[in-house]
């Protein structure tokens, strides 16, 4: 604001953290480890205490592993909210997704219940794309309501299958709790889904009439995009992602609940919205959201080493995002 | 003029599915009177006061996902404060507090200009974890008048105290505003905030009235939570969702603008009184939070088509 030099330096930093969202987070990220080994010195680098390895890799492991549901829910986020809408339903729907898989497989054997699972997840999504896309809804009430209708027939559900039990398929384990090469063995679900979500978004059709849509949806449908197909089709592979994402928290935490993922759907909209994702539409990136999701793990490790009371753990989480969203919104000049 | 029109058509149709909807109650249950309508009443309390705060927000363009979480602290505060400084002091404390986080809420989104679902979507968690942090666990204790206050009927019979008290506090709080410059700038603002800016409306400024009185509302509500249950309970009940259904249902156009308080509030005890049918008619508790919830979807589902054609003709 003082000179004409550097307010021209500060719009082209502005301009080009715009365009590379990801750079400033991954600053902020390392920004957040750092605090953290030196709050406890010898949690990322064990050297520093005389132990073996400069990083842990059990820690990256473990941080990588709690991360990659959120990353999974936050991508729901990501590619609803190119086209400015919202899924609130994607907790809901993993949860649904795990604890049908858990209780059917028992009956039906392990692939037919994961189906099972995935097409109950794909339901949802669907009528969320009807009520969205041809109805006209507003996403964030539309994906609520399903949402509050789907944990009332879970709760019916669960009534027929008490006397069933619970059976987690071996494979959802191996994938949720085991370790290869010391990396969590989610990986092998997660690296093929996230190049195909960053390849949808980048190179396919379908990807650029999500941001069509977004950026302008007049425009886009009168450019012939048939919007309501595309937002239909959006919704479902949405809370296909949820239930996959908890078909592999199922994995993770092996005992289903009626309310197993509903506690990460607040922190995947944030981890989208960190990612620098807009939720007007027309912008966002699933590789900013990876990172967001990886942030919010290590302020979550930080605040239980500073053994914060549950309430100013979920206090501080919130001023966080907040604080995050805010500084963004600075640093880029638009919402 | 036809404007006018429309909008009180909207309203009387849902004053009368109301009266249809009760007098369905009263033909399954033969015995359904006044105490019925008396707890009608109280179980709309706190969803009437969540539905007149997000009305308010949702007229000057914004959305507060965090009014649940606000009532939440809201009645912590009550049942902790009322039994060491007493039930008056304590219901001003609780009001003034209500109004402040909702000021806060206006004042971060003015001040930061992000936009107001983000920032009322991390409030959400701050207000829940200052709620946690004030009680961990359901405790505290209201003031007996206070619970006595929306108990049974006044003046005749069937005329329940509870809906006295939703009448007085959202006229005493509401009437006033709306015939003021502030109503007038809160309209404004939510219809076209580039334009009213530019007519000499401090946008900014309104919004974060319209934010305070959404606090203030859900300060109401916080009181009612705990006149409801005597004690204080730290973990937002399900205020959000039937909030957002109730005020579109009531005929406030989501982005702002357009609408009253009336119809969101008739439209609160429409969709409460779809419960009281559901368990009279002696159906699962669980179908019946299914049915609910579609009945919501669906109102809303119908809504949207009315508007879309309305908008295209």
């Amino acid at each position: 604001m003082k000179d004409t030099p550097t307010v021209q330096a500060s719009v082209r930093l502005g301009r080009y953290l715009r365009d590379n969202p990801v750079i400033p987070l991954i600053a902020f990220l390392l920004l957040l480890i750092v605090a953290l080994e030196i709050m406890k010195p010898g949690m990322i680098m064990p050297i520093r205490v005389g132990r073996n390895g400069i990083f842990s890799t059990f820690w990256i492991g473990n941080l990588i592993k709690f991360a990659i549901p959120l990353a999974m829910l936050a991508a729901c986020q990501v590619l609803t909210m190119l086209t400015s809408g919202i899924d609130l339903s994607a907790g809901v729907v993993a949860t649904v997704a795990a604890f049908v898989c858990a209780t059917a497989s028992p009956l039906v054997g392990v692939g037919p219940s994961i189906l099972i699972a995935l097409s109950a997840g794909a339901l949802v999504g669907l009528v969320n794309g009807i009520g969205s896309g041809i109805i006209r809804v507003h996403p964030l009430i539309m994906t609520l309501g399903t949402g509050l209708i789907a944990t009332g027939c879970l709760q019916v559900y669960q009534r027929f299958v008490i006397s069933t039990g619970t059976e987690i398929p071996g494979f959802l384990l191996w994938l949720g709790t085991g370790r290869t090469l010391g990396m969590p063995n989610g990986l092998f679900l997660f690296i093929p889904f996230a190049i195909g979500i960053l390849g949808l978004m980048r190179y396919s059709g379908f990807g650029r009439l999500l941001f069509a849509l977004g950026s302008n949806e007049h425009a886009a449908r009168l450019s012939g995009v048939r919007s309501w197909q595309v937002l239909v089709a959006l919704y479902v592979l949405s809370s296909i992602i949820a239930s996959l994402a908890g078909l592999l928290y199922l994995g993770m935490i092996r005992t289903p609940s009626l309310s197993l993922a509903n506690p990460l759907l607040l922190p995947s909209v944030a981890a989208a919205v960190i990612g620098g994702t807009s939720i007007f539409g027309g912008r966002g990136s699933f590789g900013g959201a990876i990172v967001g999701a990886l942030i919010l793990r290590v302020i979550d490790t930080l605040l239980t080493l500073l053994q914060m009371p549950q309430g100013a753990r979920i206090m501080i989480f919130g001023l966080i995002i907040l604080a995050v969203t805010a500084m963004y919104v600075r640093i880029t000049g638009q919402r | 003029m036809s404007e006018l029109v429309r909008k009180n058509t909207w309203t009387l149709g849902l004053l009368a599915l109301f009266l249809v909807l009760l007098a369905f109650t009263k033909t399954i249950q033969t015995n359904f009177g006044v105490s019925g309508l008396e707890s009608l009443a109280r179980a709309a309390l706190p969803f009437a006061f969540a539905t007149a705060g997000m009305a308010v927000v949702v007229i000057v363009g914004g959305i507060d996902l965090s009014v649940a979480s606000i009532m939440a602290v809201c009645s912590v505060i009550a049942a902790v404060s009322m039994p060491v400084v007493g039930g008056v002091a304590g219901i001003l404390i609780v009001l003034t507090l209500g109004t402040v986080m909702g000021a806060i809420n206006g004042g971060v989104i003015v001040a930061t200009k992000v936009p107001d679902i983000v920032v009322t979507l991390a409030m959400l968690f701050v207000w829940e974890g200052v709620a946690l942090l004030i009680l961990e666990t359901p405790g505290g204790q209201a003031s007996d008048w206070l619970q006595a206050s929306i108990q049974g009927s006044i003046f005749i019979p069937g005329l329940p105290k509870a809906l006295l008290v939703i009448a007085i506090v959202v006229s005493v709080v509401w009437l006033p505003i709306r015939r003021s410059q502030l109503g007038l700038s809160i309209y404004a603002t939510g219809s076209h905030e580039i334009a009213a800016f530019r007519s000499g409306v401090s946008v900014g400024v309104t919004r974060i009235w319209a934010y305070s009185i959404c606090g203030l509302f859900c300060g109401f509500g916080g009181l009612s939570l705990v006149s409801l249950t005597g004690i204080g309970e730290p973990v937002p009940g399900p205020y959000l969702l039937a909030s957002v259904a109730a005020v579109v249902l009531g005929g406030v156009v989501l982005g702002g603008g357009r609408g009253g308080l009336l119809g969101p509030i008739i439209a609160v005890f429409v969709l409460r009184i779809i419960r009281t049918i559901l368990t009279l008619a002696g159906v699962d508790p669980n179908i019946t939070t299914i049915i609910e919830g579609t009945v919501m979807v669906s109102v809303v589902m119908l809504a949207a088509i009315f508007t879309y054609r309305g908008g295209r003709a």
